[in-house]
């Protein structure tokens, strides 16, 4: 049980699907959107998960699962020991305390008519805990905390630029002192020069106030930098889950070492020895998932068997405990998956040139 | 003669905020064949410094020159430009959909385009090279493809047909602004993959504009980096990522995560990008500089040759920076001027270790 007490979140095969509905007066579901699939995972107090994934894997609405802005369509989300899976309205407003969300966008995000001080010390006001000077004070406090000048209290959000806005969004997550933070592509935004700001902060604040982060970003460098474990998402389900660094030097999913592979490496020499896995085709749409493993029409290594059997989430071959892979063949140390190619037939992308 | 050659180019923008200063003086050659990376934040001047070479910035207020095969397009009428542009220099934007029409399939696009340009194909012909195009930069199926619309096509295809209509008057220069910045990683790297086996394919010169240092790192010959409105270095790309000069593409390069081991601290550049309207006087990059000096503040520093390893001037490594010749942070006298900077309070500092310390004026980024 000890082991237990150290997780602060618990995703037990959580399902998510928006039904895609036609009809005029009466709607009838004509198919649904798999955005999340039957996801497990575990957050560890004090830790940062980070999920990468390409756009429309889940991310985001895995996201809005955990923080309670999504029902869910099945599974279970155990938070401090309490399932929060099926508690509506009032019996959720603990949770709310406990759990903050961070967005993408920093000015979408933010009313633009209201002041910087009441912005941040809203939650003050909806959770009835400050009020007036005492209010004022602490949401100067909390501006101090995130680097803006306290001075400002009365400033609109136009008037700060990208990365001050994003502090705004981290100021407001803080002001009731949350155990979770999720951040939701907190630097996707913001530019390069600005990022390294925004997640030093980040990184400080939870080495300060001992925060949980679930940290979704679609760059690899930025996640392995903030995370010590990496979930990669493809298509509503988790494809392969380690420790950060091990997932990194050994990724065993063919869809990560892909996902590696195309990452920009801003070293020319670098750049120029990799050798790119180009996958073949799109992300397949969530409506209609492929059958067996989802990533059979892309996979360089898929075989007969991966159209029909999906692979279970597990600990494959030689891997620690911790590094689970949801493949059947499973890359080895010293393959190089972008000279082989998928024994099934797969729709080609590879242009044909003139001379070719 | 180089394939473009532009010379000190400048295009404002007469806005009710005031005159916004885009692009401050920009010059750059492109030869044959070659590709040129423009890199640098967002609201740099990087589109606006080459849309404006196509005509593309209407209202804007443009002085310099830009000579595309020894001609002028800055000095060409309307009609001359829309002539050139698509059959000489094609562009290719960062959102595909808002240049392909909604309205109408794909393959008619590509082929009315062609017709457009070349009034003697027929119809069939026409078509029949869209067809091939589309296999050409990788679509599936192309003859059933070509009559999708475009809303029936995924971003990254998308972003193929444009390159395909880009590819289909075999211009010889391609502009790509951020052609692959909206895009998924494993669809970036098919597309640039595509865009660089096609370019050696037809001998294309490129200009690629990107925010991001690495997704030009094994493409361009030469890069050219901005800073509000103004190139702070150009050099070739072994010598601009192994021996930068300017403290900005330092910065740049040090902030990415990973470039300073696994899990030492990021190193941020302090402070905000310049407000164009309101330029900070003399090297526009002062109030974030960690080395900045007294001259820095009254005085614009002009681009200048760099030392190569020998100490030798190196005329195609050229930084717009008062600090010494040598590559920054290299030689004992940078690191002297910076710790005399930091002592003296001058910058506004690497920002601190603590979050509480970050305090950054809202004011200065206006
Ligand atoms: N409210 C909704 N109704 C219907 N479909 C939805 C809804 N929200 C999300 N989806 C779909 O669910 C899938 C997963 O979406 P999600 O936003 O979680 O992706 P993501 O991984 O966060 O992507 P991105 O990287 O683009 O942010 C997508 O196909 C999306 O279109
Ligand atoms: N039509 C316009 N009117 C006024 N300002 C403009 C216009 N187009 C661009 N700008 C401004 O010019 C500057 C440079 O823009 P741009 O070249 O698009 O930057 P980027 O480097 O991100 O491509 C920005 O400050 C932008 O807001
Ligand atoms: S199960 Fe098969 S298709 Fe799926 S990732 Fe593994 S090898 Fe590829
Ligand atoms: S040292 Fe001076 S001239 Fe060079 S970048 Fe810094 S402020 Fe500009
Ligand atoms: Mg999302
Ligand atoms: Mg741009």
């Amino acid at each position: 049980m000890s082991q237990e007490s150290d997780v602060l979140v618990e995703i037990d095969d959580v399902y998510k699907y928006f039904p895609i509905k036609q009809g005029i007066i009466f709607k009838r579901e004509i198919a649904r959107v798999h955005a999340v699939d039957g996801v497990s995972l575990k957050v560890r107090r004090g830790e940062t998960i980070g999920i990468v994934g390409e756009s429309g894997c889940g991310k985001s609405t895995l996201a809005r699962c955990i923080t309670g802005l999504h029902p869910i369509t099945k599974g279970r989300i155990v938070f401090d020991g309490q399932d929060i899976s099926n508690l509506r309205g009032r019996a959720l407003k603990p949770f709310h305390r406990d759990v903050q969300m961070i967005f993408q966008d920093p000015y979408g995000s933010l009313n633009p008519r209201r002041r910087v001080g009441a912005i941040i010390g809203d939650p003050f006001d909806i959770h009835g805990i400050a009020s007036g000077a005492e209010r004022k004070r602490r949401v100067q406090e909390l501006m101090e905390l995130v680097g803006l000048n306290p001075e400002h209290y009365n400033r609109f959000p136009a008037e700060f630029s990208g990365g001050q806005r994003q502090r705004i969004g981290i100021a407001r997550a803080l002001a009731l002192k949350p155990k979770l933070i999720v951040c939701d592509e907190p630097v996707s935004a913001l530019d390069v020069s600005i990022q390294a700001q925004v997640i030093n902060l980040l990184k400080d604040l939870q080495d300060e106030l001992g925060l949980t982060y679930v940290f979704i970003a679609h760059d690899l460098s930025v996640v392995r930098y903030v995370s010590d474990r990496v979930a990669v998402m493809y298509l509503g389900k988790i494809a392969e889950n380690a420790d950060g660094e091990e997932l990194y030097e050994n990724p065993r999913h063919p869809y990560t070492s892909a996902l590696l592979s195309a990452a920009s490496i801003a070293d020319p020499d670098a750049a120029e020895r990799r050798e790119r896995i180009v996958l073949s085709g799109d992300v397949p749409s969530p409506i209609r998932p492929p059958s067996g493993c989802r990533f059979h029409p892309r996979c360089p290594k898929a075989q007969e068997n991966c159209v029909d059997v999906a692979p279970d989430l597990i600990v494959r071959g030689g891997d620690t405990a911790s590094h689970l892979t949801a493949c059947h063949y499973p890359v080895e140390a010293a393959e190089n998956l972008a000279v082989e190619t998928a024994a099934i037939e797969q729709l080609s992308t590879e242009p044909t040139l003139p001379s070719a | 003669m180089s394939l473009l050659e532009v010379r000190d180019l400048k295009v404002s923008f007469d806005t009710s905020d005031g005159l916004v200063q885009a692009v401050r003086g920009v010059s750059f050659t492109v030869e044959r064949g070659k590709t040129l990376g423009i890199v640098g934040e967002s609201g740099s001047g990087k589109s606006v410094s080459t849309q404006t070479l196509l005509g593309l910035t209407a209202g804007a207020l443009i002085d310099g020159e830009a000579l595309f095969e020894g001609q002028d397009l800055l000095a060409m009428s309307d009609e001359q430009l829309r002539r050139i542009r698509g059959k000489e220099i094609a562009m290719i934007f960062q959102d595909p959909l808002s240049s392909l029409h909604p309205l109408y399939k794909v393959g008619k696009q590509i082929a009315e385009m062609i017709r457009q340009h070349e009034s003697d194909v027929s119809k069939a012909q026409a078509r029949k090279r869209a067809i091939e195009l589309l296999g050409m930069v990788g679509i599936p199926e192309p003859g059933q493809r070509v009559d999708d619309y475009p809303h029936q096509f995924s971003g990254g295809m998308r972003q193929r047909a444009m390159i395909a209509m880009s590819l289909a008057l075999n211009p010889k220069l391609i502009v790509a602004d951020e052609p692959t910045t909206a895009l998924d990683a494993t669809v970036q790297a098919q597309i640039l993959d595509l865009m660089l086996r096609l370019q050696r394919e037809f001998d294309t010169a490129l200009i690629m504009i990107t925010h991001d240092l690495g997704v030009i790192a094994d493409l361009a010959d030469d890069v050219l980096v901005m800073y509000g409105g103004k190139p702070v270095e150009h050099a070739d790309r072994r010598s601009l990522y192994y021996r930068p000069h300017h403290p900005y593409t330092k910065g740049l390069l040090e902030s990415i995560p990973g470039s300073t081991g696994a899990k030492t601290r990021l190193k941020p550049i302090p402070g905000q990008p310049p407000s164009l309207i309101n330029l900070p006087t003399g090297c526009a990059f002062h109030p974030r500089c960690e080395y900045v000096m007294d001259r820095c503040v009254p005085e614009e520093p002009p681009l200048a040759a760099v030392n190569d390893k020998d100490g030798f001037p190196d005329l195609g490594h050229t930084s717009a920076c008062w600090l010494p010749r040598e590559a920054a942070g290299l030689s004992t006298e940078v690191e002297r001027i910076r710790q005399e900077a930091v002592a003296l309070g001058r910058t506004t500092g690497a920002l601190g270790s603590t979050a509480g310390s970050t305090v950054v004026d809202a004011g200065e980024a206006k």
